[in-house]
């Protein structure tokens, strides 16, 4: 099937430089990272050799004006979502690939536009005149034509060993090139349009890293296998055998053959997952919890019938009856971390763009019904996958497992620990509710003086226990401005138990924490007090309390 | 031959069985198949055991069996430290009912945070979160609010041993293979106002059923002196081996200047 893709560059760098008022991507480098790691950068910091996946200080080394943002997902969707609209009035259908890469079938547009290279021009000239950066890219299925619109930008950069031939055709472009009518001040020829004919010829001098499936490709290169037209010259039932449903799925890409599965087709309508809320849902994390919700009951459904699913339908209806619907597209099947990703992503941007009070977080409206439909489905492998003993089963099963936890407890129920930055004993490590973004609230990588040092107590209770610690005298032990000690301690008691001799202690370290703050500010001293029967952390406010156990 | 492999070669092998026990031939390599799988797990001791930290060695010289419940009524950093060798070889880890844990303690021993989930509070439904978790989670710590027998007992143990998934109870549980009781503990690297808190020697009392009828005690490094991360020396495991450090070690210069002033 003819494809045409639209792919904004750089899309996530667009999306959050955007939300910062001060950052012009033609003066500054910019860069947006996910757990310290670069996941995108703009042109500039690509040319001074910034590469996604590399660490915070590594980009910042290479580019020292570099200007880091946090990956915002949700502001990406929402951003992109006009993008989708204005593509949307001149061809019907659009698929959402992620934020910044959309698909459409090419024959409406080519029919109507007069041929594909029109089409690719008259769509990306489009979305050009809203000051987005596009290419399009026009081929058999979405995985040719998303490299075709990343070839018109120039090769793909990021990810591409030093010393390969950049990717495409080395004699010269493919011939009848996007000779449509230019918009935008576009040069011409920047449209890439792949015959069917040529399509497996067009892929052959990628790398393997263009599948994007880090596991498999570092395998393939391990066996010697660098290119697609390498990996596409072994023969299918082979790869079948070695790699499993998912290899020989990417084995038909690499070929060049169209990667909608064979036996596609409109799955049964009640499949649809359609959930009343009432009341209203107008906070951001309790549709996101039923977006997640909906996404496992779609994908329990679909695994029940053995079908699985590539493309899917989200649509809300909001207050005043009216419908929104977004069409999502996966390359291969969706998992139903997948579909609840697209879900949560779609219903949230959604949910921001609702008008908002004063306070900007109650919404007066809000949304009464969510919907998934699965749009396409086809068989599931006869195995599932993971056969091949690869971790991700294990994995999958686990998620799958927690996900049932976590419909059952609600949405703080299950939690799951990302290393984090502080001083106290609780904060070395943050506790982020299961499903959401794991990035800490303080990050790890800043110098934290005053640090509590390792071993970590194991035990360390919400609720701060009190504790009596006296000197030689019978007298209670202080600690003044300065974390001086009034007198060494001798005897400690907790919690109105026994008493127990002090064997040895550290410290007072003194913490002054948030002075900045009012609200939060707190001035202490920290004590390590180890007796007989254990060891304890305490701290001192204007009393002792037990802060955490070395059980 | 790695973990995957035998994965690989355990997944085919049973469908090879299921199949030839549908077409209900070939008895000879029915028997085979899986004679020759379990000598492969019992060398790379991947399916049956998961595996334990070389400082627990000596309190479970078999490795932490899949399918068993395990009693450790203390301390909570024990019950990490079992867990966490088998969270470092990659496998799934829960902490449930247990809203006090340090887990900063748990990762210093080993355990990988990637594949750790916490239930603080499960309330009253703790018995349907453990059989949940244990369709897939390998290592299960809970804390039940008071002694398990009877039904829930049985159910879940046997809904672990189905799973394959080793449960760690910090409560008593009715038939629990293997009960680790603290008997005493020593901290080292405190002074009078100085040093902190660096090693500790911990006796555990070990009894059980079966093989493990006979008590034995082990004083164990938890965590060790050797490293700031509680990977104690190899070789540790009985108390005759242990020499308690001679002098504790000097204040840290890495430590806040009231330490050094405080005396």
């Amino acid at each position: 099937m003819r494809v045409l893709v639209l792919w904004c560059v750089d899309w996530p760098v667009v999306s959050a430089a955007g939300q910062v008022p001060d950052v012009d991507l033609a003066t500054t480098s910019v860069a947006v990272l996910t757990a310290n790691r670069v996941v995108a950068c703009s042109a500039s910091a690509r040319f001074e050799g910034v590469r996604r996946g590399q660490r915070k200080r590594e980009a910042q080394a290479r580019c020292p004006g570099l200007v880091t943002l946090p990956r915002d997902l949700i502001a990406e969707v929402r951003a992109y979502e006009p993008v989708v609209a204005t593509v949307e009035a001149l061809a019907p259908g659009v698929e959402v690939v992620r934020p910044g890469l959309c698909a459409v079938r090419a024959t409406g547009p080519a029919r109507y536009f007069g041929g594909e290279e029109a089409a690719a021009a008259r769509l990306a000239g489009t979305v050009l005149a809203l000051g987005i950066e596009c290419y399009a890219g026009v081929a058999d299925g979405v995985f040719a034509a998303t490299l075709a619109a990343r070839y018109s930008h120039g090769g793909l950069q990021g990810g591409r060993p030093p010393g390969e031939n950049r990717g495409g055709f080395q004699g010269g472009r493919p011939p009848g090139e996007n000779r449509g009518g230019f918009q935008g001040g576009r040069p011409p020829g920047e449209n890439t349009v792949i015959p069917s004919s040529r399509t497996a010829e067009f892929l052959a001098s990628f790398p393997v890293d263009a599948l994007d499936r880090p596991e498999l490709t570092d395998l393939l290169r391990r066996l010697g296998i660098r290119t697609l037209g390498a990996f596409a010259a072994l023969p299918a039932r082979e790869v079948l055998a070695r790699f499993g449903p998912d290899g020989a799925l990417v084995h038909r890409l690499a070929s060049g053959a169209d990667d909608r599965p064979v036996a596609a087709r409109r799955p049964p309508t009640d499949l649809t997952v359609r959930r009343e809320l009432d009341p209203p849902v107008n906070r951001v994390d309790t549709a996101a919890f039923h977006a997640k919700a909906a996404a496992e009951e779609l994908a329990a459904d679909l695994a029940a019938r053995g079908l699985a699913c590539s493309s899917v339908d989200i649509s809300v209806q909001d207050h005043d009856g009216e419908w929104l619907s977004r069409r999502w597209r996966h390359d291969s099947a969706m998992t139903a971390h997948d579909l609840a990703d697209r879900a949560r992503w779609q219903i949230e941007s959604w949910l921001r763009g609702l008008p908002q009070d004063d306070d900007g977080y109650e919404r007066p409206h809000g949304i009464t019904v969510l919907r998934l439909e699965p749009v396409e489905a086809f068989p599931a492998g006869k195995f599932p996958t993971g056969l091949w003993g690869g971790p991700g089963e294990d994995d999958e099963r686990a998620r799958r497992a927690i996900n049932r936890v976590h419909s059952l407890l609600g949405e703080d129920g299950v939690l799951v620990p990302v290393v984090a930055g502080g001083r106290g004993p609780g904060d070395a490590i943050q506790l982020i509710p299961w499903g959401d973004e794991r990035s800490p609230n303080r990050p790890a990588d800043r110098p934290w003086p005053g640090r509590l040092p390792s071993p970590s107590p194991a035990v360390v209770p919400r609720e701060r226990t009190p504790a009596i610690l006296l000197d030689s005298g019978g007298t209670a032990v202080t600690v003044d401005e300065r974390a001086g000690m009034s007198a060494p301690p001798v005897t400690l008691t907790i919690d109105a138990g026994p008493s127990d001799a002090v064997q040895g202690w550290a410290g007072p370290w003194p913490v002054d924490e948030r002075w900045w703050d009012l609200g939060a500010a707190w001035r202490g001293a920290r004590l390590q007090v180890a007796t007989d029967s254990g060891a304890w952390l305490l701290v001192f406010t204007d009393r002792w309390w037990v802060e955490a156990t070395y059980e | 031959m790695t973990t995957a492999q035998v994965h690989a070669l355990r997944t085919s092998l049973d469908l090879q069985e299921r199949a030839e026990m549908t077409v209900g031939s070939a008895e000879a390599s029915r028997v085979s198949s899986p004679e020759l799988l379990r000598t492969l797990e019992s060398t790379t001791g991947s399916d049956r055991t998961l595996p334990v930290l070389d400082e627990l060695r000596g309190l479970l010289p078999n490795g932490l069996r899949r399918g068993s419940a395990l009693v450790v009524e203390g301390p909570l950093s024990l019950a990490f430290a079992v867990l966490a060798g088998a969270s470092a070889a990659g496998r799934w880890a829960a902490v449930v009912g247990v809203p006090e844990a340090g887990v900063a303690a748990a990762a210093e021993l080993g355990a990988d945070l990637d594949r750790l989930v916490l239930v603080p509070q499960p309330g009253d439904d703790w018995a349907t979160v453990v059989a949940a978790l244990a369709d897939a989670i390998d290592v299960i710590l809970v804390r039940p609010p008071g002694r398990v027998g009877g039904a829930t007992a049985r159910r879940l143990t046997a809904r672990a041993r189905q799973r394959g998934a080793a449960l760690l109870s910090l409560s008593d549980w009715e038939g629990a293979e293997l009960r680790l009781t603290p008997v005493g503990q020593r901290w080292y690297g405190l002074g009078a106002g100085w040093g902190r808190l660096r090693a500790r020697l911990l006796t555990v009392r070990v009894h059980g059923r079966g093989v493990a009828a006979v008590e034995r005690e082990h004083t164990i490094w938890l965590p060790g002196p050797a490293s700031e991360t509680g990977a104690a020396e190899p070789g540790v495991g009985d108390s005759s081996d242990v020499l308690p450090p001679s002098e504790p070690d000097q204040p840290s210069t890495t430590l806040p200047a009231a330490t050094l002033r405080a005396v």
